[in-house]
């Protein structure tokens, strides 16, 4: 699904990610650890291209997404993405932060096909705007959050917000779900809805990619396991592997100062 | 003390019986027009300038083309705000449109030397106003496949502006008291009313003292908006 080459990723003079290479496939569920500072944000977001790679490639769906002539916008489409510090639209009720990109995505859609007569456009759209309030009604029933619809983000609690940033990005229909640290910005009595929530998307079969701390939760939802070292994955394997049979030094260390 | 009560006889004499008051009005309207429009103007512009200026350009040819514009932005800012507005409007009424044969009527021209003028300075509040918003908002945006201009447009012009608003109605009260210089290209404001009547009677204490009172109260009252803004503004912070 995501395959990546040879990828690195300078800021100025300061190596972050030295020649990764690896394949995500579809269905799977890759987990990231590793300590602070050793790349995984800027692996993650090198993925949808947030961060344009230094040099190599990102292969999604057959086209390679790091090459600046592909228009990126139609790719991150298909690539959902959630933040560590939600990033809701403070400015768009919680309903429009889910049906913004839907409907404006689908408007440019309907403006590109060709003989269609004014009025059939506006309908078209008046159907587009419909279709999406109800998909997005739907996400808002499907967390519990329907009576939040018209309210701001502001009003929300933390594990409110982050349920709803991970249902804006699901509303794309997206293949892939890209999660940085969703649940290092909570209070720790908020962390477990938001994992239930990314443990039922994984149980749907999305294919996703998680940074994380939570180590329970690596063990327990992925099916493969990254360990990021230095700008490199150091060791990876099965969470058993991972957890219970380090092979590396460092990931030996990083576990005994994480698992306690 | 009766000098002063005879010029007030002479200056109501001629602002209500002799339709004086008729000139104030137009001059007040032209003068909230031209700095109401202007800002308008100015703000759309000033926006557009503001989203050119932090654009980042991934391909090269894009990235060359931002470079261009930013260029010309900056041409033209340094322009705008390097220049009296007096030496805008002359060379705008008597230069510029003649050249391109188009004939404007001053408030026409004022308006437009105005906004442009405007978009200069409000290019810089806009452009402070986005720097303080969150840049995860923008990636939010980006990383659901909006383009630079759609996520700039739709969630970050919006909240800039929010966090804009005292500025720019100081940039107003600005505009109000610079519309001061129209009349050089013949357009009525407040001033170039109450200097008729001055003129009229050869008696200018008066006249100016009620034509200062004048801009006075709708600086007053544009500060009391900006402010009565401010703290619904930041009510619904509060609650939110
Ligand atoms: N935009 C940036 N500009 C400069 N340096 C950055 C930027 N983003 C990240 N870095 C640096 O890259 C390194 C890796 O960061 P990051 O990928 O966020 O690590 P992690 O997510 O594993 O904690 C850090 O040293 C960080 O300071
Ligand atoms: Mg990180």
């Amino acid at each position: 699904m995501i395959e990546i080459v040879d990828l690195v990723k300078n800021f100025g003079e300061l190596n972050v990610l030295n020649h990764i290479t690896d394949t995500i496939n579809e269905g799977e569920k890759v987990a990231i650890i590793g300590p602070s500072g050793s790349g995984k944000s800027t692996y993650l977001r090198c993925l949808n291209c947030l961060e344009d790679p230094t040099s190599g490639s990102i292969i999604f769906e057959g086209e390679d997404i790091a090459d600046p002539k592909v228009n990126i916008n139609v790719h991150r489409q298909h690539i959902g993405m959630v933040f560590q510090q939600f990033n809701l639209f403070n400015n768009k009720t919680v309903l429009d932060n889910i049906t913004l990109a839907p409907i404006h995505i689908g408007k440019k859609n309907i403006k590109k096909q060709k003989g269609l007569s004014l009025k059939q456009r506006q309908e078209s759209i008046k159907q587009l705007k419909l279709e999406a309030k109800e998909n997005a009604l739907n996400l808002l029933r499907r967390i519990g959050l329907e009576d939040k619809a018209d309210v701001y983000p502001s009003t929300l609690s933390g594990g409110q917000k982050q349920r709803v940033a991970i249902v804006r990005a699901l509303a794309m229909n997206p293949k892939v779900m890209l999660f940085d640290e969703p649940t290092s910005a909570l209070d720790p009595e908020m962390v477990g809805e938001v994992l239930d929530l990314i443990k039922d998307l994984a149980n749907d079969g999305m294919t996703m990619v998680i940074v994380t701390h939570e180590m329970g939760f690596a063990r327990e939802v992925a099916s493969r396991v990254l360990f990021m070292d230095g700008g490199v994955i150091a060791e990876q394997g099965t969470p058993e592997e991972i957890f219970e049979h380090p092979k590396c030094d460092r990931l030996r260390e990083f576990l005994s100062k994480v698992v306690k | 003390m009766q000098n002063i009560a005879k010029k007030w006889e002479v200056f109501e004499r001629s602002f209500i019986e002799y339709g004086g008051y008729e000139r104030v009005i137009d001059g007040l309207k032209n003068t909230l027009i031209i700095a109401l429009i202007g800002l308008c103007i100015g703000i759309f512009i000033g926006t557009l300038i503001a989203v050119v200026r932090v654009m980042p350009g991934r391909t090269r040819f894009t990235k060359v083309m931002a470079k261009i514009l930013n260029g010309i932005c900056s041409v033209y800012t340094s322009f705008f705000r390097g220049t009296p507005i007096v030496v805008q409007l002359l060379l705008g009424y008597y230069v510029i449109l003649p050249l391109m044969g188009i004939n404007l009527k001053p408030v026409s021209v004022c308006i437009l030397i105005f906004g442009l003028n405007s978009g200069a300075y409000v290019s810089e509040i806009m452009r402070g106003g986005i720097g303080s918003v969150d840049p995860g908002q923008m990636e939010a945006g980006r990383a659901v496949g909006l383009g630079y201009w759609a996520t700039m447009l739709k969630i970050i012009v919006p909240q800039a502006v929010k966090n804009i608003m005292p500025t720019l109605g100081n940039e107003l009260i600005s505009l109000v008291k610079e519309t001061s210089v129209v009349s050089f290209v013949g357009a009525l404001d407040l001033y170039t009313a109450f200097r008729y009547i001055a003129a009229n009677n050869y008696e200018f204490m008066i006249p100016y003292l009620v034509m200062a009172a004048f801009y006075i109260v709708i600086v007053l009252v544009i500060a009391l908006g900006v402010k009565l803004m401010e703290r619904r503004l930041k009510k619904s912070d509060r609650n939110s």
